[in-house]
């Protein structure tokens, strides 16, 4: 059973949606403020994606092409329906901090490129391995964001208090550059930085290469 | 009233600015932005269709969704708000394909210029986000015509932007790891730090 290991596990470093297919950054950069939200969003749409991996690969052989983004859609958005009222009557706090971004799940492009990348070509068991592990590998992209805006930001981990902050007579300034969602693009940028000097297969060629001869600094001369 | 309108305008395309202070569209924003020309046609083509589904999927609410909106077929305590969101992305979906063919059969000069495009704005967050945050800001018809037209503005601008610094970025030299999606990131970042500057005015 490599190859089902292998469909489960690559989307997490080797073909991270994020970091190398560039799928559903939207709810990667809004949401990641503060774990526990981050977490909710994370199960939420690990849940969506295998689910909907699973059924659009099941009546895959009976959907004519030519409609089949409606049919993608309507499963898509239903089983995002089930999540955002599941949420809203168990967890309504973390359902109002989330607000659209729960909906949002449906235009997620993880959800669809997955759906027409994969779950339309392979059978029902590899497409639900496919969608969890593309989750999986979104999942891991936004709690390491998260843990290091909210550790940063405001010294604290699942609003437990980990570094103690100067204003309560601990020693940790809290640095709010990193409470504001800008950041969260400069982390992933960094995080993929970080992600391609390990796994150097994926670097982008560039397009106008520095010629191995120019000079290392160019002098200027003040005369 | 005009006021009220200009005020939600500037709002839409400067103080809330879809792509650089909500992140939305992100993924196509991201994906699309290497070239200027495209990066103007996706523009276009955004503002159109985020100016004709908003405004639509405003009708849909106030007339079908809401609690007590079906009360002229005698259910005056039905509340479809859960239905919300499939309803919206199948205006959104049909606007697209009907556009598509509208344009393919009479503007074919505009079809081929915005061809490829058309079909990728159904995933595109920014159009449905739109239509969620018109729901949650409870606007009126008129305000939703204006809000989606000033919102479908701010993203074409956003992109047009990040496009030019692209075109410029290429020719500069940037750490292997940091090539394309790496540099982008941090790109967009310090564009969004700008825009923040807007937050401060009170319209």
């Amino acid at each position: 059973m490599a190859k089902s290991s292998d469909v489960l596990f690559s989307p997490i470093f080797k073909e991270n949606p994020i970091a190398l297919q560039v799928l559903g950054i939207c709810s990667a950069l809004a949401v990641t403020s503060k774990l526990y939200p981050t977490l909710i969003m994370c199960v939420a749409l690990t849940a969506t994606v295998t689910l909907s991996n699973f059924f659009i690969s099941l009546i895959r052989n009976i959907t004519p092409s030519n409609i089949r983004i409606i049919v993608q859609m309507t499963i898509i958005s239903s089983l995002v329906i089930i999540v955002d009222q599941l949420l809203k009557a168990y967890d309504y706090e973390t359902s109002k901090t989330l607000s659209v971004f729960v909906g949002l799940i449906i235009t997620n492009c993880i959800v669809m490129g997955r759906a027409e990348a994969y779950a339309m070509q392979n059978g029902p068991y590899m497409s639900l391995l496919d969608g969890l592990g593309n989750g999986l590998g979104y999942s891991v992209i936004l709690i390491i964001v998260a843990s290091i805006r909210e550790l940063i930001g405001s010294g604290q981990l699942l609003d437990k208090q980990i570094l103690p902050l100067a204003s309560d007579g601990g020693w940790y300034v809290s640095n709010n550059f990193f409470l504001l969602p800008p950041s969260s693009f400069i982390i992933i940028g960094l995080f993929i930085w970080f992600l391609r000097s390990w796994k150097t297969d994926q670097i982008e060629v560039s397009e106008f290469k520095m010629s191995k001869n120019a000079p290392k600094e160019i002098k200027v001369d003040h005369a | 009233m005009l006021e009220n309108y200009l005020s939600i305008f500037i709002n839409a395309v400067f103080i809330e600015n879809i792509a650089l202070s909500v992140f939305l569209g992100m993924c196509t924003f991201i994906a699309i932005s290497k070239k200027i020309d495209a990066a103007i046609g996706l523009g276009i083509a955004v503002i159109v269709i985020i100016g004709i589904t908003v405004p639509l999927n405003n009708l849909i609410y106030t007339y079908i969704l809401r609690e007590g909106a079906l009360s002229w077929l005698g259910y005056p305590n039905v509340s479809l708000e859960f239905v919300g969101l499939i309803s919206y992305i199948g205006v959104i979906a049909a606007t697209v394909q009907i556009l598509e063919m509208f344009l393919d059969k009479y503007v074919p000069v505009l079809y081929n210029a915005l061809g490829i495009f058309l079909p990728l704005i159904t995933v595109n967050c920014a159009i449905l986000g739109a239509s969620l945050f018109m729901v949650e800001k409870s606007l009126a018809f008129g305000e939703s015509v204006v809000y989606g037209l000033g919102a479908g503005v701010g993203w074409a601008l956003a992109i047009a932007m990040l496009a030019g610094i692209r075109e410029k970025l290429k020719y500069s030299d940037i750490p292997d790891g940091l090539e394309g999606l790496g540099i982008t990131f941090i790109t967009v970042g310090l564009m969004c730090f700008g825009f923040m500057s807007f937050g401060g005015i009170s319209l």
